[in-house]
């Protein structure tokens, strides 16, 4: 097989993109939860989250750091490019959605306002900060850190696989033992009656979308930091993100998890085998595929019952 | 049906000033945001550039005061003070109730407006020509296609222009213009069967396995599957080895139409006003086949679907059939137009296949009014009209910043269109008091499954 020469160079590269994935995933799930909607725009808050990382770290970036230093401002890259993910799908859903939400108006409004809300944002970036790429700061040398199965694991792929699974157990925890948790997942199981138990549905969406943004935005910075920030980016990591959602079971939060990953390995191991200028067809091909074979996902349950 | 507490219930919440302030707030925001979009840009280096000169510079007043005029006007029409001089029938409404109801005065105005777009291209300037042809025209054929899926189905395809280029490059393959040679070199006109068989052939493909889904998994399928085309056609320079699209360069001297018939002889050439009018016809005949289409057997089931889809599909109608009959009819008309822009421009290459393309086509169905012919055909007149018209003021790649804000605009305020289709304004009215729905997708968002 094509793959298998560099097996697990390609495996260790597939699961650090994976999971940036996972993140993005995260956020179209946890809204396709409470609001059975995909939200088309959430690529536009992951965008949002590395420009604001960006540009909030490179003041304080200079030459290149190490050791301690390194760690510090690779963590407050994440909280920045979240707080601005955040702050972009909360005003997302004040605009967007929460009018449509108001009138009851039909899916097909909802798609269409995100569509015009993810142009919106992706050209308002690029009139503001350019339509070039722009590069990330220098955050830490990227070497070798160890081997393993003869792989090169690096610093790189580390601080991805790293940040994401941090990030990923908060968010395990939050929606399986906390009280916000709880109401998510009645949300998502039956927002009428969850509404009648005394749940603020209002106020669960908002924080859904707080978090989703978080998580989209942190990924927006990690995955800027490994090829570079400019106002298109989100477009190809939102729809790779979306067939990863779908492939582990929309709607399921570790599915997503799952599903980035998965996605991840696949599209390593079949760049190996085609072309790397078919990277992005074969996750659309896993789509397909996945919507042909298995519309529910692997894990295929709805957030409410199985999270 | 609700999940979602009713709009009274929050701002109750809020006292009587709290409320006014927020409206103003609201106005002022927007006032901003009008000022930043309207303002200069900044650039990566600089990225506060632009707002600092948006919000920073004498500019900003006029912003802020028309910002605040619209939060006080806000505030006024809260208290009803405003209910007894807004006409409950918006003049649009009443115009359309006049056209409906007189069939003089419809045959009058149609034939008024048949004269225009006849006689007025005439006088335009070549420039305008060109745009009337390659901007409107094309996009008016576009445009009535996707409203078949968008407005009659109730679908979203937001890889609409991806058959477009299949009907593109069906035209450059077909008259030999491709590395790969074709078994036979036709017409332009001959290649139109086979430009919208291989559209309607992809659309089938695509939405056969996908249409069985809820709906918005079409909208992210037709979306990965018109950047999908345009990779291909890209790298489709060294599919194995060999060259089948020419790559990013795309395929030239794709020739003109001609007509060769009982001794009649006429070739298309570079002047635009003959295509202006082969267009024309083209249109028109589209309208009608399109207006029988709405009115038949086919277009009672796809109402059905939008406004019950459960209930149809209890009542006998295949949802999935007549869904896929949908989305293949616009695929096939966005190939066919495909086949008009290739003979007409004369070149073809990936980069006029832009996911963008899609979404301006659905903005001039948004825009006009879904399920509207005339208001589709409007909507891609004014939006490639203005652009052009404006294109001094407005820099070309701020446009669709604009576009972006209309769509958003017109689903908060106006979710029928400017010129609507009665029945589909009724059934958002419907649909948002809770009874049926105004899509082919499914479930509302917020509602139980």
């Amino acid at each position: 097989m094509c793959f298998t020469s560099q097996f697990w160079d390609l495996t260790v590269a597939g699961l650090a993109i994976g999971s940036v994935y996972a993140l993005i995933a995260l956020g179209y799930t946890l809204v396709y939860g409470v609001l059975q909607l995909i939200n088309f725009a959430h690529s536009e808050v992951f965008m949002l989250g590395a420009f604001g990382a960006v540009f909030a770290l490179r003041p304080l970036a200079h030459g290149t750091p190490t050791g301690a230093a390194s760690v510090a401002l690779v963590a407050f890259g994440i909280v920045v490019g979240g707080l601005t993910g955040s702050l972009a799908a909360f005003v997302l859903e004040r605009t967007a959605y929460r009018p449509l939400r108001r009138r009851n108006a039909p899916k097909l409004a909802y798609l269409i306002s995100a569509i015009g809300a993810s142009l919106f944002m992706i050209n308002i970036a690029g009139k503001e900060f350019g339509r070039l790429a722009i590069n990330v700061p220098q955050l830490y040398t990227s070497g070798t850190v160890f081997k393993l199965f003869g792989a090169v694991v690096t610093t790189q792929q580390l601080v991805l696989a790293g940040a994401a699974v941090v990030m990923l157990v908060l968010l395990d925890r939050i929606v399986n033992a906390t009280k916000l948790g709880q109401g998510i997942r009645a949300v998502a199981q039956d927002a009428e009656t969850a509404s009648l138990m005394g749940v603020d549905i209002d106020r669960v969406i908002v924080t859904t979308f707080l978090i989703g943004g978080f998580l989209g935005g942190a990924a927006g910075f990690l995955f800027g930091s490994i090829t570079n920030v400019q106002h298109t980016m989100g477009f190809i990591p939102g729809v790779k993100a979306f067939t990863a959602a779908v492939l582990g079971g929309i709607g399921n939060v570790r599915g997503a998890v799952l599903g980035g990953l998965i996605l991840g390995l696949v599209e390593n191991y079949g760049v190996a085998c085609t072309e790397s200028a078919y990277r992005d067809v074969i996750a659309f091909s896993i789509l397909v595929l996945v919507l042909l074979v298995r519309p529910s996902g692997i894990l295929g349950e709805r957030l409410g019952r199985s999270a | 049906m609700t999940a979602v507490a009713p709009a009274g219930a929050r701002s109750g919440v809020l006292g009587p000033r709290r409320k006014e302030l927020s409206r103003l707030g609201t106005g002022v925001l927007l006032g901003l945001l009008a000022a930043v979009i309207t303002g200069p840009s900044g650039t990566g280096d600089h990225p506060s550039r632009g707002l600092r000169g948006a919000l920073l510079a004498g500019r900003v007043v006029p912003y802020l005061l028309v910002g605040l005029a619209l939060g006080a006007l806000l505030v006024v029409s809260d208290r009803g003070l405003l209910k007894a001089r807004i006409p409950k029938v918006s003049p649009i409404a009443r115009t359309q109730a006049l056209l409906n109801r007189s069939q003089k005065v419809r045959w009058s105005v149609l034939a008024a407006a048949a004269l225009f777009v006849i006689l007025y291209p005439l006088t335009l300037a070549p420039f305008w020509q060109g745009v009337l042809v390659r901007s409107i025209a094309i996009y008016t054929l576009l445009a009535l296609g996707l409203n078949v899926v968008v407005g009659l189905a109730g679908l979203l395809d937001l890889g609409y222009i991806a058959f477009f280029a299949i009907g593109a490059y069906t035209t450059a393959y077909l008259t030999d213009k491709l590395p790969v040679h074709p078994p036979f070199v036709l017409n332009p006109f001959l290649v139109l069967p086979f430009a919208v068989l291989a559209a309607a052939l992809a659309g089938v493909l695509l939405g056969g396995p996908t249409l069985r889904l809820r709906g918005d998994y079409l909208a992210i399928v037709t979306l990965g599957f018109g950047e999908i085309i345009r990779i291909l056609a890209v790298n489709g320079d060294n599919f194995a080895g060999t060259n089948v699209t020419n790559g990013p360069r795309g395929s030239v001297g794709i020739p003109h139409p001609s007509i060769h018939l009982f001794g009649f002889n006429y070739e298309w050439g570079l002047k635009q006003l003959p295509y202006y009018y082969l267009l024309l016809v083209v249109i028109v005949l589209v309208v009608l086949a399109f207006k029988n289409l709405e009115e038949s057997r086919i277009g009672r089931a796809w109402t059905a679907i939008r406004e019950d889809e459960v209930a149809a599909a209890a009542t006998g109608v295949p949802t999935v059939k007549f869904k896929l009959l949908a989305f293949s009819i616009g695929a096939s008309t966005s190939g066919f137009a495909g086949v008009f822009y290739a003979t007409d421009v004369g070149f073809i290459a990936p980069d006029n296949f832009l996911f963008i393309g899609s979404i301006l086509v659905l903005t001039m169905v948004i825009f006009g009014g879904m399920g509207s012919i005339a208001g589709v055909i409007i909507g891609a007149a004014v939006l490639q009209w203005l652009p052009n018209y404006l294109r001094d003021l407005v820099p070309a790649e701020d446009r669709f910043i604009y576009f972006g804000a209309l769509l958003v605009v017109m689903m908060i305020f106006r979710p029928q269109g400017v010129v609507p289709s009665r029945r589909r304004a009724r059934e958002f009215q419907l649909a948002e008091s809770g009874v049926g729905g105004a899509d082919g997708m499914g479930v509302t968002p917020g509602t139980k499954q």
